[in-house]
C-alpha cells in the first residue's frame, strides 16, 4: 500500500483572504489526499512547525496581500533549518510575474495565479510524487 | 373571467402551440436557466393581478416606506451618488498625494485604505507587522501619519470613509483629533467608519477581539457619536466581503441584516434609544455581474430592513428605517487574464449600483487582480461612474425597472429567501452564536465551493478564464509598494516617541485599562485621550488586547 | 534502531515521522512498537468525545493552556473523518489550537479516520506510545463526534469527558440508550447558551438512575464555556480528582490490563487472519467461493467450516 500524501495549507501573514485557500483544501480532499489546514495569520515559524509535527509531503502558502517575497522565502528558510526541506512548498495568490522567478529560485516550486484550475494543482503534486517513485 | 385566470390560458395555450413548435425544432441552450446565484429564472415573467393590489404595501414610493423603490424623494435627479474612490498605500505621504489628486479628479469624497497591521492593531515595528506594511493600504501607526495624511484636506468640507473595523475607535479618536489640530468642531465631521466586527469574523479576517468586547467597543461608538460627532455614520454593515467569499446574493443579503439585527440588539441592551442611533447606521454591498439579480438584491435589502426595523425593533424616526448603502464593485469577479474586460464587468455592475439605488459607489480598477491599480485604471474606473451618471439616462427617473415582471418577481424570491435564513439564526441564538459555531462560514463556503467547481467544469463561463482565452503577454505597469517602508514607519514611530511625553502616555495606557476592565463605561473618551498624546495604535490595542484576550477563528471545513 | 532512538529523545521530526510510519502501516512498524514499547505506560491519557459542534477542539485548546501551565508536555491526536469517496480528509481541528503552534512542548497531530469506524483511526493506539515514550506527561484524544459508535476511546483512554451542549436534542436519547457508559466526567459546554442549566438537570437524572448512592463513585457533570474561557479550572480540577481516585483504588491499573487484553486480541485477531488469508489464498479464491454459494447452494457455514478444517488439516501435517 502506498502512503496517503499530506498536505499543509496554510495562510501566512495577516492578509484574510481565504476563499482561494478553503477552495483547494476542499478540492484536494475530494482528490484522495489528506489535508491540514491552519487558519489566519500563521508565522512562518508556525507554519514550519506545523508542517513537522503533521509530517506533510507538502506545504502550500496562500497570500493576497502581497507579502510574499517577505514570507515565502521565510518558509523555505525555516524549513531548511530544521533538516526539513524535504518538504515541498508552492504558492498560491496575487502574485506578479517578476517575484514568481525569483521566489521560485528561492526553494517554491510551483506558484498558482489566480484563474489557475485545480487540476494544474493535483497535476503538480502528481507528477511530483511519480518523481519520488 | 379573473385576469389571472385569462392570463394562465393564455400563457398555456402559448407553451402549447406558439412556443412548442420552436422548441421542438430549436431546443432551448440550456435545460434550466439559474441567476449568479443559482435562482432559477422564469423563461418570461408575467404580470398577476395582486402585483397592483399589493404594491402600496410592497412597494411604495420613493422616500416612503418600505423604501423598496429609494430613500430619497428625488434620488439621482437630486444629487448624484457620491463617488468615493477607496485608495491608500505605502506612507501617509504618497496617499495624502492621491487622495488630493482624486479630489482634483472630481471625486466627492474619500475612501481610506488602511494596510493589515493598522487594520489589526500591530505597529509597523511588531513582528507580526513583516511583509505587510504599507501593502493592502496606508500604514498609520500614531497621531503623526494620520496629520500627514489629510495634511492640506479640510475635514469640514470632506467625507471621509475608513475602511477600519476591530480598532475602528483608535482611528476615529485619531480622526477627530486631526480636526481639533485643524481647528474644527467634532459635530461639523462627515464620513463613515466600517467598524462591522462580525462580518470579520465571517469574511473578511481582520479581528483583534472576540465577540463580546467587540460588541461593546462598536457600541461605545455609536453612544459618543451621537452625543458628540452627530453627523458621522458609526457602522458600515457590510455584505461586501460575505460576498466576496463567494457566498450568494440572498446569503450576503442574509448574512449582513443578521449582523445589523446584531449590533441594534447590543446597542439597546445598553440602554440606547433605538432612534438615536439607527439613523446612523449605514450599509455596504457588493455590485455583481448578474444585473437584474443585483438590482433586485438592493431593493429587497431595503424592504427587509425597513420591516425589521419597524416591526422588530419599533423604530419611530423615518431615519431608522432607510437602509443607506454604499456599494463597490465586485472584486473577485475582475480577472487577471485580459484585464482590460474588467472595465466591460465594472460598467455593468455600476449600472446594476445606480440602478439599484446606491448612496455612494466604488469603481474597482481593472487591474486589481495583478495587485495595486494604478493611477490611469483608477481614473478609468472613476470616469465609469461618471459616465452612467452624466451620459446613461438612467439617473432621470427613480428606480426605473420597478414594474419589470421579472424584477418584482426576483425581489420577492430574494426577500423570501433572505427572510428564511433570518429565522435560522434567530433559532440558533442570534448571530454571535451563529458564526461561533461556523454555521454562517459553512454556508458561505458551500456556495464558493459550488461555484467554483462549475467554472472548472465549465458550466460556468468566465470570458477569458475558461473560453475565448489568447495568449498574453505578462502584465506590465503593476504598481509596487517600496519594501523598505517598514523601516519608514519604525523611524517614524521613534521620533514620536522621542518627542511625546512618555510619562503622559503610559498615564492614559493606565487609565484606560483600568476603565476596559469595567465592562460598562464607555471607552472613546479614554482612546481619544491616548490618541492626542501619540500613543501608538498597536499601544492602545495592546492594552485591549491584554483585557479582552483575541478571537479564535471558528471555521467548519 | 535510529527512528525509535530519536523519538525517545523527544525529536519532533521523529515522532511526527514515526506516526506517519504507523498510519500508513509500514513495514518498520512492528519494531518500532516494540521497541518503544518498554518506555511507555508513563504518560496519562484522556479521550474528549462528543458531537460535532459541541466545541471540544476549543474545550481541548482550553485545557492545553492550564497544562502548559503546570508545565506538563501535552500531546494530542485529532481525529478527523475520511471521505469514504475519494479517501482524503480535511483535518481542521488544530485550527482551535493554533494559539500553541509556538510551544514545543504542545505536539499536535491530526488523523484522519482512513475508513476506521468507532470515532478513531486504527493507528491512534500506536500513536500514543508514540507519544508516552518521547516523553510527553498528557496524552489528549479528541474523536471524530460523529454518534452513538465512538466507544473505542474508552479502551484507549484512562478517562473519558463526554461533551454536550445545549440546543442538540438528540443528546438525552443518546444518553438513554446507554452512551453514557461512555463518559467517566460529562462536560456541558456552551452554559452561557439557552438550556444548559435544562441539559444539566436532565444528565443528572439519567446517570441518577443508573448509578448507585454513593456520590464518591457518581460520575461528575461540569458546566463550561470554552469559548468565553469559564469552568475549565473547575474541570481540570475535576479530572485530576478522578485521575487520583482511579489511582487509589486501583481502577486505572484494571483499566490498563483490560487495554492490554483487547490490544493482544485485536493483534492476535489481525495476524491470524492475516496468516489464513495468506495460507489459503482467499483473494484469488473468493471468487470461486461465491459461485459455490450462488450456484452450488452451499451454506456460507458449511464452506467457511470446511475450508478452515482445511487449513487446520494441512497446517498440523506441515
Amino acid at each position: 500500500m502506498t502512503d496517503i500524501v499530506r498536505i499543509l495549507i496554510a495562510k501566512p501573514g495577516l492578509d484574510g483572504h481565504d476563499r482561494g485557500a478553503k477552495y483547494i483544501a476542499r478540492a484536494l480532499k475530494e482528490n484522495g489526499y489528506e489535508v491540514i489546514y491552519t487558519g489566519l495569520r500563521q508565522t512562518p515559524e508556525s507554519i514550519v512547525k506545523t508542517a513537522i509535527q503533521e509530517d506533510v509531503n507538502y506545504i502550500g502558502l496562500s497570500l493576497l496581500s502581497g507579502a510574499h517575497n517577505e514570507l515565502f522565502p521565510q518558509v523555505i528558510d525555516l524549513l531548511k533549518k530544521n533538516e526539513a526541506d524535504d518538504i515541498v512548498v508552492f504558492g498560491g495568490g496575487v502574485i506578479p510575474e517578476d517575484d514568481i522567478a525569483s521566489l521560485m529560485e528561492k526553494g517554491v516550486k510551483a506558484i498558482f495565479t489566480p484563474g489557475t484550475s485545480i487540476k494544474e494543482v493535483i497535476s503538480f503534486i502528481e507528477n511530483n510524487e511519480k518523481k519520488n517513485k | 373571467m379573473s385576469f389571472d385566470k385569462k392570463m394562465d390560458e393564455k400563457f398555456q395555450k402559448w407553451e402549447s402551440t406558439t412556443l412548442k413548435k420552436v422548441t421542438d425544432r430549436f431546443p432551448e441552450r440550456k435545460q434550466e436557466f439559474v441567476t449568479n446565484s443559482w435562482i432559477p429564472s422564469d423563461r418570461v415573467s408575467l404580470p398577476k393581478s395582486s402585483d397592483l393590489e399589493n404594491y402600496m404595501e410592497k412597494l411604495g414610493l420613493p422616500g416612503e416606506y418600505p423604501y423598496t423603490r429609494g430613500v430619497q424623494p428625488t434620488m439621482y435627479r437630486g444629487r448624484f451618488w457620491t463617488m468615493r474612490q477607496y485608495a491608500g498605500f505605502g506612507t501617509a505621504e504618497e496617499s495624502n498625494k492621491r487622495y488630493r489628486y482624486l479630489l482634483d479628479q472630481g471625486q466627492t469624497g474619500l475612501s481610506i485604505a488602511f494596510d493589515l497591521p493598522t487594520q489589526i492593531g500591530y505597529d509597523s515595528s511588531d513582528s507580526m507587522s513583516i511583509g505587510e506594511v504599507g501593502k493592502v493600504g496606508v500604514a498609520v501607526d500614531t497621531l503623526k501619519d494620520m496629520e500627514i495624511l489629510f495634511d492640506k484636506i479640510p475635514l469640514d468640507k470632506i467625507s471621509t470613509s475608513m475602511t477600519i473595523n476591530a480598532p475602528a475607535s483608535v482611528l476615529l479618536a485619531f480622526y477627530i483629533a486631526v480636526a481639533e489640530k485643524q481647528g474644527i468642531a467634532k459635530n461639523k465631521l462627515t464620513g463613515t467608519i466600517q467598524n462591522d466586527i462580525l462580518k470579520e469574523y465571517i469574511a473578511r479576517g481582520t479581528y483583534i477581539f472576540p465577540p463580546r468586547p467587540s460588541l461593546r467597543l462598536i457600541t461605545n461608538i455609536f453612544d459618543y457619536c451621537s452625543k458628540e460627532v452627530p453627523k458621522w455614520n458609526t457602522i458600515s454593515i457590510s455584505g461586501y466581503h460575505i460576498r466576496e467569499a463567494g457566498s450568494t446574493a440572498v446569503q450576503e443579503v442574509a448574512f449582513t441584516l443578521a449582523d445589523g439585527i446584531e449590533y441594534v440588539k447590543s446597542a439597546i441592551a445598553t440602554g440606547l434609544d433605538v432612534d438615536k442611533f439607527a439613523g446612523r447606521l449605514s450599509f455596504f454591498f457588493n455590485s455583481h455581474n448578474d444585473l437584474l439579480e443585483e438590482i433586485a438584491k438592493f431593493r429587497a435589502a431595503r424592504r427587509i430592513w425597513a420591516k425589521i426595523m419597524k416591526e422588530k425593533f419599533n423604530a419611530k424616526n423615518d431615519k431608522s428605517l432607510m437602509l443607506r448603502f454604499h456599494t463597490q464593485t465586485g472584486g473577485s469577479t475582475l480577472t487577471a487574464q485580459q484585464p482590460d474586460n474588467n472595465v466591460v464587468r465594472v460598467a455593468m455592475q455600476t449600472l446594476a449600483a445606480v440602478l439599484g439605488g446606491t448612496q455612494s459607489l466604488h469603481t474597482n480598477s481593472k487591474d486589481e487582480a495583478l495587485g495595486l491599480p494604478t493611477e490611469d485604471s483608477v481614473r478609468v474606473a472613476l470616469r465609469t461612474q461618471q459616465i452612467i451618471a452624466h451620459e446613461s439616462g438612467v439617473t432621470n427617473s427613480i428606480d426605473p425597472l420597478a414594474g419589470s415582471y421579472y424584477v418584482e418577481n426576483l425581489t420577492d424570491i430574494i426577500e423570501k429567501e433572505v427572510w428564511k435564513y433570518l429565522d435560522k439564526i434567530e433559532k440558533i441564538g442570534g448571530m454571535v452564536y451563529a458564526i461561533e459555531q461556523g454555521y454562517v462560514q459553512k454556508e458561505i463556503q458551500d456556495s464558493a465551493y459550488n461555484y467554483q467547481r462549475e467554472v472548472e467544469e465549465e458550466q460556468r463561463i468566465i470570458v477569458g478564464v475558461n473560453k475565448f482565452t489568447s495568449k498574453e503577454e505578462p502584465p506590465r505597469d503593476i504598481l509596487k509598494v517600496n519594501p523598505n517602508l517598514r523601516e519608514v514607519q519604525i523611524r517614524k514611530i521613534n521620533e514620536v516617541k522621542n518627542s511625546r511625553n512618555n510619562e503622559m502616555v503610559q498615564n492614559c495606557l493606565k487609565v484606560l485599562k483600568e476603565k476596559a476592565e469595567q465592562p460598562d463605561l464607555n471607552l472613546m473618551p479614554f482612546i481619544l485621550d491616548a490618541a492626542r498624546e501619540y500613543a501608538t495604535l498597536g499601544e492602545i490595542c495592546g492594552v485591549l488586547r491584554g483585557v479582552f484576550g483575541e478571537y479564535q477563528e471558528s471555521i467548519v471545513l | 534502531m535510529e527512528l525509535g532512538d530519536k523519538v525517545l529523545k523527544g525529536h519532533i521530526r521523529s515522532i511526527g515521522k514515526a506516526i506517519s510510519c504507523i498510519e500508513n502501516n509500514r513495514p518498520e512498524k512492528e519494531q518500532l512498537i516494540d521497541y518503544l514499547y518498554p518506555f511507555c505506560g508513563k504518560a496519562e491519557v484522556i479521550g474528549v468525545t462528543g458531537s460535532p459542534g459541541a466545541g471540544k477542539s476549543t474545550l481541548v485548546d482550553k485545557l492545553i493552556k492550564r497544562e502548559r501551565k503546570l508545565g506538563k508536555k501535552v500531546g494530542i491526536i485529532a481525529v478527523d473523518p475520511s471521505s469514504p469517496f475519494s479517501g482524503g480528509a480535511i483535518l481542521g481541528d488544530r485550527l482551535r489550537m493554533q494559539n500553541h503552534a509556538s510551544d514545543d512542548d504542545v505536539y499536535i497531530r491530526s488523523m484522519a479516520s482512513r475508513g476506521h469506524l468507532g470515532g478513531i483511526a486504527t493507528a491512534t493506539a500506536d500513536a500514543i506510545k508514540i507519544f508516552d515514550a518521547a516523553g510527553f506527561d498528557l496524552i489528549i484524544i479528541e474523536t471524530i463526534g460523529v454518534g452513538q459508535t465512538e466507544i473505542e476511546v474508552m479502551d484507549l483512554a484512562d478517562l473519558v469527558l463526554l461533551v454536550l451542549v445545549p440546543g442538540m436534542g438528540d443528546e438525552i436519547q443518546a444518553l438513554k440508550a446507554g452512551i453514557m457508559e461512555i463518559g467517566d466526567i460529562y462536560v456541558i459546554n456552551k452554559k452561557d447558551h439557552d438550556g444548559a442549566q435544562k441539559l444539566y438537570a436532565e444528565v443528572e437524572y439519567v446517570l441518577n438512575i443508573n448509578q448507585s448512592e454513593n456520590d464518591k463513585e457518581k460520575n461528575p457533570i461540569i458546566l463550561t464555556s470554552a469559548n468565553l474561557d469559564e469552568g475549565i479550572d473547575d474541570l481540570v480540577k475535576c479530572y485530576r480528582d478522578y485521575f487520583k481516585y482511579i489511582r487509589c483504588n486501583n481502577i486505572l491499573e484494571e483499566k490498563r490490563k483490560k487495554r492490554i487484553v483487547n490490544e493482544i486480541n485485536h493483534i492476535f485477531t489481525e495476524k491470524i487472519i492475516s496468516e489464513v488469508n495468506q495460507f489459503l489464498h482467499i483473494e484469488k479464491k473468493i471468487n470461486q467461493w461465491v459461485k459455490n454459494i450462488l450456484h452450488e447452494k452451499v451454506g456460507p457455514y458449511t464452506l467457511i467450516n470446511k475450508k478452515i478444517e482445511q487449513f487446520i488439516k494441512e497446517f498440523k501435517e506441515q
